[in-house]
């Protein structure tokens, strides 16, 4: 399993929380719970004209690669409805060398 | 053909479900966006939804209002049926008992052939909300079926998406012009003839949460990551703020002469397109003189903007090529907004925006666009009784909708006559658009009889009605959906129906069984298909079966339309305004009787026009702030929605809390001399200091629905803070965007 994971290029991450609704959709999880769990990071300011204002979605213990989606040939339910398509499913070696073309603000969580 | 590519047929069979590839609209939730969306359908049951990567535009994203759409259509709140209530117990929402179609049909085309007889039918009058499809049906529901010319908004000033239709129809000839996202290309931002906008000008607006009007908002995300550059002009910092070249912060309501200052750096550094104003447009020596009102300098007084910043800006803008512009509802909110919207359209125009790849584009055709029905009035002049067309006639002739506040003065009065029946079609007023929302409750309860279409019993029909007809959503019907309703021409998706739950029915089917019932000559047709298929899609040349089969249409879509001879009914070049030209210089505006040219006029209470009503009431409240969870007053009792947004907020900057001894989370008062509200404080680095800005549309599904309760749409309904008949001098826009209150903790 470690040798999969989920890219994010968080510089476009608008927090949408449609990976978060998706992932909670797909496991069927109560209020509280979730597989991917967006953190907020109030804007705040760095200098006059720079703000830094960003959003994170991590994967939790709950998250299970979307091992039946991937058996099924699709793409894990967040990754598919990410509305700033900012998330990328696939093998770690494969997402380190994405990283380098993605450039700054990316990150790999490997659950 | 520009039909789009898909792999499936509309309907297929996977891992024991049956698949349905559709689009979204409403109810519930959005803007005519056309997502493209697969439907999970096992034994009848909507279990799960998934997007379509095949999409043109979304390729497979969709929004949490669409993904939770099981929770929305299987509500336990939800009314699958008919049902009725003795109108002597309006506001006691357990007196409801369910009827049958019929029962229900039957009373109302009662009532209406009585009204009609003793009264006049237009005593019927249409109340539509907006942005739901329903919205499309006011105009041939009221015209078409009832025969009335009475459909009103029920928001001050028309002020959503109106003045910004108005303003555009009289200096560009057109409907507004929208952003161009490649979405009437099937091969989207690769077809050849695209250009990705070298520089967006973001103007009060917030696109990603709000899809407004059917532009897919993180469209904007696929641009930046391509090299556009932005611009946002907003208050608030949002995430394309945050994201910008330039972050200009007016004070609210003071844009118009922001916006002017741009044109003045424009104009007198010589940044524009010389060709175009030369060859295309119509004032521009009398604008360029005009313009001299509002250096740079002055602005910056104004709006609180700094002037280094509003140069640098215009500057950056005026170079940038392609750029574009998006104008979003902070233009229709506010009194002086004509001027702003005729301030921004000059910028789109001599920087060269209009009409090319990357730029503004321009709806060629209407396809199968906003209301239709008025030609079906009988006599045909009963348009001109619309009312508030004596005290509003460039408001009502131009958006043939009544001017709402006048509607409230009769329903009041009685004067000149008395209004007897409501129909609301998917119109929560008194918890969304509604100034002086406790006023129209009253007044709405003086009409004799009141029916509404919907999925819910919102507080505006506990409040007031006496029949309910259940509505279903986009999962349950086939119907199409056109971005912008149709008006900025790019592509049509199809609808299909998926499933059926309860008795609940599609808004054409309502109106197409009244119809067959009062004015059967109109309405021969036996489906909601046979009707689009011959009342909408005909003159394109397509049918709902082929959209289903395509998924969407295209426009076959050229750019430079103007100089092609493709924009007036005369096939001469040119644009469909009196002069030909885009009239800095508006004649239109003028014979309405408004100063032809854009000028700067404070926001009718502000700490600078009313600085004793600013002492006691200190703080600028912008309403309307957008969320990921909701459309408008829809959604609170979708559990996954109300999850990532539990709370009605007002976001106000750190110092302001300071002051007035708030902390992040508090629940406060927002208060001024019409009324107040309730909601809960976010302290917010990037708020305007000195402005606030609430949610709006809010109720409390979870609390007792009957009156005076009502779900508690009083206690946190912002509108209560909004005044009546306080806009521009043709009577658009209220300040909903540019209010004054204080704050105090609850
Ligand atoms: S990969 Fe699947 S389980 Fe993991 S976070 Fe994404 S949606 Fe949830
Ligand atoms: S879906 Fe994409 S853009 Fe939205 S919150 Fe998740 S990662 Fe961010
Ligand atoms: S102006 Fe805004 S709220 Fe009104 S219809 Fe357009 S996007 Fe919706």
């Amino acid at each position: 399993m470690s040798d999969y994971g989920l890219l994010i290029d968080y510089k476009y991450c608008t927090g949408c929380h449609s990976c978060e609704v998706a992932c909670k959709l797909r496991l069927n999880l109560p209020d509280g719970q979730y597989g991917i769990k967006l953190i907020d990071d109030k804007p705040w300011q760095i200098d006059e004209d720079t703000w830094e204002y960003k959003w994170l979605p991590v994967p939790t213990k709950l998250c299970d690669l979307c091992a039946d989606r991937i058996e099924a040939g699709k793409t894990p339910t967040c990754v598919l409805h990410c509305c700033a398509h900012v998330m990328e499913y696939g093998k770690v070696e494969d997402l380190a060398v994405r990283m380098k073309e993605l450039g700054s603000r990316t990150v790999l969580f490997v659950p | 053909m520009p039909f789009g590519k898909v792999s499936t047929p509309v309907q297929w069979e996977e891992d024991g479900y049956t698949v349905t590839r559709t689009n979204s609209w409403s109810a519930p939730g959005d803007h005519p966006t056309g997502a493209g969306m697969k439907l999970y359908v096992k034994d009848g049951i909507l279990e799960k939804v998934e997007g379509d990567p095949e999409h043109s535009i979304l390729k497979g994203a969709l929004p949490i209002r669409m993904l939770s759409l099981p929770e929305y259509v299987y509500n336990p709140d939800r009314v699958i049926y008919p049902m009725k209530r003795d109108p002597k117990k309006r506001g006691d929402n357990t007196a409801w008992e369910r009827i049958s179609w019929d029962e229900a049909y039957d009373m109302i085309v009662g009532k209406v052939k009585e009204y009609t007889e003793k009264f006049n039918s237009n005593s019927i009058i249409t109340f539509v909300g907006t942005g739901r499809e329903a919205g499309n049906w006011g105009p041939t529901i009221s015209c078409r079926v009832f025969n009335s010319p009475n459909i009103c908004y029920m928001q001050s000033g028309w002020s959503c998406y109106g003045p910004r239709m108005a303003v555009t129809s009289y200096v560009l000839g057109a409907p507004y012009p929208e952003v161009d996202y490649a979405a009437q290309f099937p091969d989207s931002y690769d077809d050849p003839r695209y250009t990705y906008p070298g520089c967006i000008l973001l103007w009060g607006k917030e696109p990603l949460k709000s899809n407004p009007d059917g532009f897919w908002g993180h469209s904007l995300v696929d641009m930046m990551k391509k090299g556009t550059k932005f611009i946002t002009v907003d208050p608030r910092l949002t995430f394309e703020a945050a994201n910008s070249e330039f972050w200009l912060q007016p004070r609210p309501g003071t844009d118009t002469a922001l916006a002017m200052a741009f044109l003045n750096v424009i104009i007198n550094e010589e940044l524009y397109d010389y060709d175009f104003v030369e060859n295309w447009t119509f004032g521009f020596e009398e604008f360029t003189k005009r313009i001299q009102d509002m250096p740079p300098a002055k602005a910056a007084e104004i709006c609180g903007v700094p002037e280094e910043k509003i140069i640098g800006a215009a500057r950056f803008f005026a170079k940038s090529k392609p750029g574009a512009v998006q104008w979003g509802l902070a233009i229709d909110q506010n009194p002086n907004g004509v001027q702003l919207g005729e301030c921004l359209i000059a910028i789109m125009a001599i920087c060269g925006c209009i009409d090319v790849p990357g730029g503004n584009v321009m709806g060629a055709i209407d396809i199968g666009g906003l209301g239709s029905g008025y030609s079906d009035l009988d006599p045909q002049d009963k348009i001109n009784e619309q009312i508030g067309v004596d005290e509003f006639p460039a408001l009502v002739r131009t958006l043939q909708f009544t001017d709402p506040d006048s509607v409230l003065d009769q329903l009041e009065s009685g004067a000149p006559f008395k209004l007897k029946m409501g129909f609301f079609t998917s119109a929560n007023a008194i918890a969304n658009p509604c100034n002086v929302p406790k006023r129209w409750e009253n007044a709405l309860n003086t009409l004799e009889f009141n029916v509404a279409t919907d999925i819910f019993i919102n507080p505006t029909i506990s409040a007031t009605c006496d029949l309910f007809l259940p509505v279903n959503t986009y999962a349950e019907r086939d119907m199409y959906v056109a971005t912008h309703y149709g008006a900025v021409g790019l592509w049509i998706g199809g609808i299909k129906k998926a499933i059926t739950v309860g008795e609940a029915k599609s808004d054409v089917e309502i109106l197409r069984t009244l119809g067959k019932k009062l004015r059967p000559e109109l309405w021969q047709y036996d489906t909601d298909v046979e009707y689009i298929n011959d009342q909408k899609l005909k003159t394109l040349g397509i049918t709902m079966e082929e959209l289903w089969e395509h998924g969407w249409w295209h426009v076959d879509y050229e750019y430079q339309k103007y100089a092609k001879g493709k924009l007036r009914a005369d096939g001469l070049p040119g644009f469909m305004t009196p002069t030909g030209k885009i009239e800095l210089y508006s004649t239109m505006i003028e014979a309405w009787g408004d100063d032809p040219m854009p000028y700067y006029k404070e926001p009718p209470t502000s700490p600078v026009s009313t600085p004793e009503y600013a002492a006691e009431y200190p703080l600028v409240l912008s309403t309307g702030a957008r969320t990921w969870s909701y459309f408008h007053s829809e959604g609170r009792m979708v559990p996954k929605l109300r999850e990532v947004e539990p709370n009605p907020l007002v976001d106000i900057n750190p110092k302001d809390a300071k002051k007035y001894g708030i902390i992040d989370g508090d629940w406060v008062w927002l208060e001024n001399s019409y009324g107040k509200c309730k909601m809960k404080a976010s302290v917010q680095p990037g708020q305007k200091e000195g402005a606030l800005a609430a949610q709006h549309g809010w109720w409390y599904p979870e609390r007792d629905a009957s009156a005076p309760e009502l779900f508690g749409v009083y206690e946190v309904n912002v509108n209560n803070l909004t005044p009546y008949k306080t806009v521009g001098v043709l009577g658009f826009g209220a300040p909903y965007k540019c209010l004054m209150c204080k704050i105090y903790k609850a």
